[in-house]
């Protein structure tokens, strides 16, 4: 008898995060991928204590200088320092992928959850809509608006979320339609509860696994999406600079300085690969039944 | 597949298609600027006669008009920048180009993607299978503009193998479409391996190989086929994804293709050019999108369509 109420406490119930987490653990290329993004972020939002030079000024007498100890990954053509520069423009990459992303979350998850909570007729026609603009390249709409409108960076992960919400609010919908039917709602329905908040405080926290794991693949996506505009000179403005900047300004001169490509492109790559592999792995972890292979 | 099906995809495009025509042509003429505000030296007297050559001196809401009704017939209307040639002529010249260069692109990705796929799928967990499935993660996360200018400096600058720009030969041809399709061969090899691999424990596998034939003959003649589906439904997002790379590729590589015009365009604000290949890549993605279901319908029997 005393045995079994020793046993109570750590028959606790595990929650969904404990249970994804322990998953989590176990999958190592995913830890691997945390570590470095969670590194990164650090290194990057410390670069002015980190760089030793700052990633404006100019040195001269060293231009497109190759890797060397007092310029770790070499300078540019105008003699500015590469490894600031990489830093700076992680920094600005990542915040427009972050930015962007929340963006694109919080109108698909708004829209998704409106849309599979009403269910019926205006689903429907909710859905239909998300299907029709699917078709569209959004992309060729942001590089017309950052055209004329644009180099700024309010407009810039604006448009650049709002090419990405779809796929969100498609998730969320599903999630909202198979939870809506479920008890907790019923009872809250029961209970008076007005509509609005049955979808904000009980639909919407409910769908958090989907999106947090979307979010997660959203990221790299909008980075990317960002790298490419700014490739073409659409994106990010002088005196600030992205990786797609950098690696514009590197192939420019890819024959003469090929370092000038490399670090950037390796920076951009790698977080890209650890965003794809910690968003898998978080799906993995998050919804075990839907886990590939 | 239904007949009914197609005509309702197409009426949907109507309506959409007008949206985008709307949308754009008043988010090009809202903007601060005009096709010949940075010329210079331009007496306002000529200023005058430019705009009220291209009507530019109506009311906006005219202009619209007339661009819808010109556009019903089918004309985009005189370029602002190119003097004397219409967007009809230089969408003829570059459409042709683009349309190459994505087909190319596309063919690199199949036969890449789906022979080196199929070989990771008959020998899983050996060589065959790893150097491939490496590969293909780095084709995901290495974008055009990375993997052209290394291939350039490779095959172009070191090996000098192949030229690095230009379209007029078969040789130049080989690096653009090789770059652009990179990436879109590595997923459809990740695709082809999963599909394979899902179709090995099917029944009728199973079934094929109790009758003695080999791995291979069960691969091509009876897992391919279902096996292939998750490529072909990639195959929809993959052409709008060469579409998009390609205005990348044509800078890089210097090809007078329709991505050229769309940015120069758009940068020079160049209204009729801008408009005529947007509307252009609008309409190609969406037909590619719906022949690309069709096929889909065709090789799954279990989709239906309402």
């Amino acid at each position: 008898m005393s045995e079994l109420s020793t046993a109570v406490p750590s028959s606790q119930g595990v929650s969904l995060w404990d249970d994804a987490w322990a998953r989590l653990k176990k999958n190592r290329l995913a830890l691997l991928a945390a570590t470095f993004l969670i590194l990164e972020v650090l290194i990057f939002f410390l670069a002015p204590l980190i760089a030793p030079h700052s990633y404006e000024v100019q040195d001269l007498e060293r231009t497109m200088t190759g890797p060397s100890w007092r310029h770790w990954f070499g300078t540019d053509t105008l003699g500015r320092d590469l490894f600031a520069r990489v830093l700076y423009g992680g920094r600005v990459s990542l915040t427009v992928g972050i930015l962007a992303s929340m963006v694109s979350a919080i109108v698909g998850v708004i829209y998704g959850s409106i849309s599979g909570f009403l269910g019926g007729r205006w689903d429907n026609l909710m859905m239909r809509v998300v299907d029709v603009l699917y078709a569209l390249p959004f992309i060729f709409l942001v590089i017309i608006l950052m055209v004329y409108f644009g180099r700024n960076f309010m407009l810039l992960f604006v448009a650049l979320g709002l090419t990405q919400w779809l796929t969100m609010a498609r998730i969320v919908r599903g999630q909202v339609l198979t939870l809506r039917h479920k008890e907790f709602i019923e009872a809250a329905t029961v209970l008076g509860i007005q509509r609005k908040r049955i979808v904000f405080r009980h639909l919407i926290p409910n769908t958090l696994g989907p999106v947090i794991v979307y979010l997660t693949l959203t990221v790299p996506a909008v980075i990317l999406e960002e790298a490419f505009l700014s490739y073409l000179g659409l994106g990010i403005q002088a005196p600030l600079a992205s990786w797609g900047t950098l690696i514009k300004e590197g192939v420019d001169v890819l024959d003469l300085a090929p370092w000038m490509l490399f670090f950037p492109a390796l920076f951009l790559s790698a977080t890209l690969f650890s965003l794809n592999f910690l968003g898998d792995g978080l799906r993995d972890a998050l919804d075990p039944k839907g886990a590939k292979d | 597949m239904r007949l009914t099906y197609l005509l309702k995809r197409l009426a949907v495009m109507i309506p959409v298609f007008f949206f985008v025509v709307t949308l754009v042509f008043f988010m090009i003429r809202f903007a601060p600027g005009g096709p010949f505000s940075s010329e210079k030296s331009v007496s306002p007297a000529i200023l005058k006669n430019l705009e009220m050559k291209y009507h530019m001196d109506e009311p906006l809401v005219r202009q619209y008009l007339r661009y819808l009704k010109d556009l019903l017939k089918g004309d985009l209307g005189p370029s602002f920048k190119h003097a004397n040639r219409t967007v009809n002529e230089i969408i003829a010249e570059a459409l042709p180009v683009s349309v190459e260069l994505g087909l190319l692109a596309l063919m690199w990705a199949l036969v890449i993607g789906i022979t080196s796929g199929g070989l990771a799928a008959l020998k899983p967990n050996s060589p065959f299978d790893y150097i491939p499935m490496t590969f293909s993660l780095l084709g995901i996360c290495f974008p055009t503009f990375v993997v052209g200018p290394i291939l350039v400096l490779i095959f172009g600058v070191w090996l000098e193998w192949l030229p690095v720009a230009g379209w007029d030969t078969w040789a130049d041809r080989v690096l653009p479409s090789l770059t652009l399709g990179f990436a879109y061969a590595a997923y459809i090899s990740r695709l082809t391996r999963g599909g394979l691999m899902e179709m090995r424990v099917q029944d009728f596998i199973r079934t094929a190989r109790a009758k003695g034939l080999t791995e291979t003959q069960i691969l091509t003649q009876h897992a391919l086929k279902g096996g292939l589906l998750p490529v072909i439904s990639y195959l929809g997002p993959a052409l709008a994804g060469i579409i998009t790379g390609a205005l990348v590729t044509e800078t890089i590589f210097n090809i007078p293709g329709l991505g050229r015009f769309f940015i120069e365009s758009a940068v020079n604000r160049d209204y009729t050019v801008v408009m005529g290949t947007a509307l252009l890549y609008f309409s190609l993605i969406f037909i590619c999108n719906l022949l690309v279901d069709i096929v889909y319908a065709l090789l799954d029997p279990r989709v239906k369509y309402v």
